[in-house]
């Protein structure tokens, strides 16, 4: 598996750490109740098929990234700086 | 069909012409009492006790591809019992005493071989750790023996004990750990549920749920629709999706673990061996294969195949450790595909939804749990309420807290 860092390139499975799914960049807020904390800690959709999720470079630019992944095949579909893409959703 | 002695010499004599098939091949019924998605190990003891305990026989074993192919027929066949948290310990106590009379109980020769399983330690530390882990397993009424350096090299003289990074300091001997030959485990729990009346339907994938006011009432397959009373999800790495069709999320991820196996040799390493700082253990089979293996790939995945790095990594370990198993080829490697939970620990459970019910979570120790699980599972089916050694197996122990975290890593799927 190889992963396109938006910063390095594409680069080896062995320059990154994989973060879990991306809902962890939805942190609920402080006044959640114990179910929406349960959902965003443990709770997961567990595709087979495209997910998203999160990779931190570490033995790069030290990036994390939120990637787009095909679990059955490992293809990468697309991926971006996470700190972007929270920019753009939020 | 029963093995005997007898029955061997007579075959022998006749051209070995009266063997039947295991199971019978049955149609799906419309209706059952109980129907268990999954027949992998878990699923197929479930039946097996369905019958046997409780008496419960109008049960049918949904299957998707063929009995056994699933994870049973996939993974390292260690069965120990050294858990350390209250929960685990009693629940894989319980699930070792089965297996030590499994092959009674089945008339069937699952090579259960307890050669004893030795966890390597390299550091003072880690010395207390295990020997406070021993402790544990001594109290709970199991086998444990702490070796110092000596002690290990009696049985593992073939160590590198001076490694530079990882010296041995010494191990725990749990004697009464080993192996069991996998698809005989499968194939001795099918044969004993189909004779007591189970049917075990192949090539049935389940795709739907059926719910109606709260409570199930059956499932749809690919080879039609089938009511039932009670249902139970018994699909490791595939829990999630099937939960899903009961619009229920599991705290499940699914992950792979890689295996390797080396070519036949002759017999030189009699323990399971486990390198835990290396990530990397290591038994030989009885056709004389280096079966070894080292942790999870780290990713989410359902490709049923790794990647190279984690190849890489436990082929390291093991040179590292012993380097005498440099010259043995690979023959195969292969993936599995876990269902992690973020405490590691496994679930035996009702659902919020009446008469659906869920044992899931194995990660990658399911194989040794095999008897006690479908002896839990059943029992919570059967009665509607937990058997006693698997009561804190809750599905909703993340909410509450009540985690049961052994190796104290943290609340995260891929952490264990
Ligand atoms: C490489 C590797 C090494 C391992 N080593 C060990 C070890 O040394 N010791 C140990 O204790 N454990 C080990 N494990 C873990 C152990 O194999 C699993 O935890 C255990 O086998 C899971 O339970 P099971 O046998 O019921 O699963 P499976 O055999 O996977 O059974 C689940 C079944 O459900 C079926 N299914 C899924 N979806 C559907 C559907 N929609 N409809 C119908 N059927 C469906 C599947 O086809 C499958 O047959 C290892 C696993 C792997 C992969
Ligand atoms: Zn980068």
């Amino acid at each position: 598996m190889r992963i396109t860092c938006p910063l390095c390139g594409d680069r080896d499975l062995r320059e990154f750490t994989y973060g879990g799914a991306a809902v962890y960049m939805d942190r609920p807020g402080a006044d959640a109740d114990l179910d929406a904390l349960d959902a965003y800690l443990h709770l997961r959709d567990n595709p087979a098929g495209p997910t998203e999720e999160l990779w931190s470079h570490d033995m790069g630019c030290r990036a994390w990234l939120k990637v787009r992944r095909d679990t059955v095949t490992h293809e990468i579909l697309g991926t971006a700086l996470a700190a972007e893409a929270k920019r753009g959703a939020g | 069909m029963r093995y005997s002695a007898l029955r061997l010499l007579k075959e022998g004599l006749t051209g070995q012409k009266g063997w039947t098939p295991h199971w019978r091949d049955p149609a799906p019924k419309d209706d059952y009492d109980i129907v268990l998605i999954g027949g992998g190990g878990h699923g197929l003891s479930t039946a097996y006790y369905l019958a046997k305990n409780h008496g419960l026989t109008n049960v049918a074993v949904l299957e998707k591809g063929y009995l056994g192919g699933g994870n049973v027929g996939r993974n390292t066949t260690i069965v120990r019992a050294n858990y350390f948290l209250d929960g685990n310990s009693q629940f894989y106590s319980h699930s070792l005493k089965l297996w030590e009379g499994l092959e009674q109980e089945l008339n069937y020769n699952v090579m259960h071989s307890q050669r004893g399983l030795i966890n390597l330690f390299h550091s003072d530390g880690q010395r207390d750790a295990f020997a406070r882990r021993g402790n544990a397993m001594v109290n709970q009424g199991d086998d444990a023996i702490l070796l110092d350096r000596e002690g290990v090299r009696e049985h593992l003289p073939y160590l590198d004990f001076d490694n530079t990074r990882f010296p041995v300091y010494g191990g725990l001997l749990h004697p009464r750990g080993g192996t069991a030959r996998h698809d005989a485990v499968a194939w001795g729990y099918a044969r004993g549920a189909d004779r007591r009346g189970v049917d075990l339907i192949q090539n049935c994938e389940v795709t739907g749920i059926d719910v109606a006011a709260g409570r199930v009432t059956g499932v749809q397959t690919t080879r039609g629709p089938i009511r039932a009373r009670k249902v139970g999800i018994v699909t490791a790495g595939r829990s999630g999706q099937v939960a899903a069709m009961a619009g229920m999320r599991l705290p499940i991820e699914s992950h792979v673990l890689q295996a390797f196996v080396t070519e036949g040799l002759k017999p030189v390493i009699d323990h399971v061996v486990s390198f835990g700082m290396g990530h990397f253990y290591i038994s030989q089979s009885d056709k004389g294969g280096l079966v070894f293996g080292g942790d999870l790939d780290f990713y989410a995945s359902y490709a049923q195949r790794g990647n190279l790095p984690m190849a890489e990594h436990v082929m390291e370990a093991g040179m590292t450790l012993m380097p005498m198993i440099g010259k043995a080829r690979v023959l195969r490697s292969w993936g599995g595909i876990m269902d992690m939970t973020p405490d590691g620990s496994p679930i035996i459970d009702k659902t919020h939804i009446d008469g659906l019910y869920v044992d899931c979570g194995w990660c990658y120790g399911g194989f040794k749990a095999v008897p006690a699980s479908g002896w839990c599972f059943a029992h919570l089916i059967a009665r509607d309420a937990p058997h006693e050694v698997a009561a804190k197996y809750r599905l909703d122990r993340f909410r509450t807290g009540h985690l049961l975290d052994e190796e104290g890593t943290g609340s995260q799927h891929n952490l264990h």
